[in-house]
């Protein structure tokens, strides 16, 4: 892969996606412009069918834009195939979801050991990395408990570790704080502060809860598949 | 990144242990059916030649009728006597002439009764069998010559009519027919396809012609040839004798068989190969039906971790690493099902040749070539389902729960 330094983290310039055809097609995003810059905390906020999560699923390289173009590191992402998409999320992207996605009766450790699994890494490194990773997210001494075993909160937190055991560049996290009370929202909230502020993670979260986008430095607002608010916060640092 | 694959499915079989299991049953009765068949079949097929060459390779068997096939005879034209004696006459390099007749009779002592085979035959019998007395006597010359009602009995005939009595000078009836036991056989054992050689009582030709069948004919001529002395060549003449014998034209074909022990051993053996292919044949069916379960079983896997795969392929799996993963779970499923089966068809094979009385002729041959079959049943088998798994939308497949 060629040298992706030294380009602007993630560019979107007038990207449109429509879902079906004729009668039925359904446009989600209308010319999105939008440039995040590495380090970034980005809150996206927006209605239901306002377009954040297809924006989300351009932003994770699992979908492609019908038009306009998504540069990750000044990559045209449209371009690439499916494979190499693929490669782009393996070494530089970590994804968090709501439903936390862990794979079942498979310990917390080998479920944080997956990607690197895919990365060809040894197994004794493999273990040493999963285990840090457990560990950054206060989950020391839980690692031999199946996701079934453990808390919502747990879970997410298995899900972060897994997301940044690879010391990728950004997290893409889609609502990652909706099936958790406040109490457990506020600590994984904490978590990815904490990660982008010491790591320097850039962060991408979708979200409902305007609490939750507090967190952010940056809060996105979409609308009818386009940006209708870009604020800069203060964040919580 | 084989390793990685395999590391997965070992994960994966190891999260559904029961199901696993039974996926892999069908290849594994598959695998073993197989390895059993020809492992048995080998086996009998040893025994069988092994047996023929404790008879000796320099026995000849002169039979009646044309050669059709392995085991199949025409329209026969039977011999007489004088067919043997003339075989005594003529032939050189012979050591001894018998000619055989039987018949399948219900032989009566006192209270116990048994059903054997009679046969009819000359003193010369018990040198071409290799048989020998172990107590009484053999015919005399008188008692030949005259059809008396004389019989030598076989060691299974004298337990089951005599049980521990001496049989010496007792009387055994064979239908109308009563005689008496002048001598007992040694007892030989076993035979080829587990019939049993002792299970016999002998009679002068003459007596079984005369009082049992009704007819002069002659069933079989059994040849010993001299030691030392050319089989084929003694074979050879004997036919041509008998062509003689028979007025046979030159283009006719031989009405009559002379087999040596070699074509014997072909024609038994054949017969016990082709047994042995065709359950081997069947065995190998239920492979193919082991095969559909682990495609059944993993279409039902691929549905069933759809949202696994999904996971995977967001994490940044590549299509071709979910191909491989699932294909070498088919294909470690199903070799481990072949090697599960060996450890059971070896485990068989040796039961049950101790319970056949054949003896365990170890195959590697047809052990390799199980494990490779079943490990390909697991290839292609395995591979559609795969290729269903790589060619899922990680976004669809993300949302199915």
């Amino acid at each position: 892969m060629k040298d992706l330094s030294g380009q602007p983290l993630i560019v979107l310039k007038g990207v449109t996606k429509i879902f079906g055809e004729g009668q039925a097609a359904v446009e989600a995003l209308r010319g999105v412009d939008l440039r995040i810059d590495t380090g970034e905390f980005v809150a996206v906020m927006g209605p239901s069918g306002s377009g954040k999560s297809t924006c989300m699923n351009i932003l994770g390289c699992l979908d492609t834009p019908t038009a306009g173009s998504f540069l990750f590191k000044g990559v045209d992402v449209g371009q690439l195939s499916r494979n190499s998409r693929a490669l782009l999320r393996r070494h530089y992207q970590g994804f968090v979801f709501q439903g936390f996605n862990l794979l079942n009766r498979t310990s917390a450790l080998e479920n944080v050991e997956l990607p690197l699994i895919y990365r060809g890494i040894s197994a004794a490194q493999r273990k040493e990395r999963a285990l840090r990773a457990l560990e950054t997210v206060g989950l020391k001494g839980w690692e031999r408990l199946t996701p079934g075993e453990l808390s919502g909160g747990m879970q997410q937190r298995v899900a972060i570790a897994r997301a940044i055991v690879t010391g990728p560049t950004v997290l893409l996290a889609d609502e990652p704080t909706g099936n958790l009370d406040t109490a457990r929202s506020r600590e994984i909230m904490d978590l990815l502060t904490l990660l982008n502020r010491d790591s320097g993670i850039t962060i991408i979260m979708v979200t409902h809860e305007p609490d939750m986008a507090t967190y952010a430095k940056r809060i996105i607002h979409f609308l009818d598949g386009t940006v209708a608010l870009d604020e800069k916060t203060g964040g919580k640092n | 990144m084989l390793g990685n694959s395999i590391l997965l499915a070992f994960r994966e079989i190891r999260r559904n242990v029961l199901r696993s299991f039974l996926t892999i049953l069908g290849i594994v009765i598959g695998v073993a059916a197989v390895i059993i068949m020809v492992t048995i079949g080998g086996g009998a097929t040893v025994q069988v030649s092994q047996q023929i060459s404790n008879l000796g390779s320099n026995l000849l068997m002169v039979t009646p009728g044309k050669r059709l096939g392995p085991g199949q005879t025409s329209e026969t034209v039977p011999f007489k006597m004088s067919d043997v004696d003339a075989i005594t006459r003529d032939v050189s390099s012979i050591a001894a002439v018998a000619p055989v007749s039987s018949r399948s009779l219900q032989a009566v002592a006192g209270n116990s009764n048994w059903s054997t085979t009679v046969t009819g035959t000359e003193n010369s019998y018990f040198k071409v069998t290799k048989r020998s007395i172990r107590s009484g006597r053999t015919f005399s010359e008188s008692e030949l010559r005259s059809g008396s009602a004389v019989c030598i009995l076989g060691d299974t005939v004298r337990r089951k009519l005599f049980g521990n009595q001496d049989p010496l000078g007792e009387k055994i009836r064979l239908e109308k027919l009563s005689c008496k036991v002048i001598g007992l056989m040694e007892p030989k054992g076993q035979s080829t396809m587990g019939t049993d050689q002792d299970d016999l009582v002998v009679i002068p030709l003459r007596t079984l012609q005369r009082r049992v069948t009704g007819s002069t004919n002659i069933g079989l001529i059994q040849v010993s040839v001299r030691d030392g002395a050319s089989t084929e060549k003694v074979q050879m003449e004997i036919g041509q004798l008998m062509r003689e014998r028979r007025h046979l034209a030159p283009e006719e074909d031989d009405n009559f068989n002379v087999m040596d022990m070699k074509e014997i051993t072909k024609m038994l053996t054949g017969t016990t190969q082709l047994l042995t292919a065709l359950l081997s044949a069947v065995a190998a069916v239920s492979l193919l039906v082991g095969g559909i379960g682990i495609m059944n079983i993993m279409l039902v896997s691929v549905t069933e971790r759809t949202h696994e795969i999904g996971i995977r392929l967001a994490i940044g799996a590549l299509e071709r690493e979910v191909l491989m993963q699932f294909l070498v779970e088919a294909v470690v499923l199903s070799s481990f099902g072949g090697l599960l089966g060996i450890v059971l068809a070896l485990a068989g094979s040796v039961w049950l040749s101790g319970l056949l009385r054949v003896p365990f002729v170890f195959n590697a041959g047809i052990v390799m070539i199980a494990f490779l079959f079943s490990a390909a049943v697991g290839v292609i088998f395995g591979y559609f389902p795969a290729l269903k798994a790589a060619r899922l939308d990680p976004i669809v497949a993300l949302r199915h729960e």
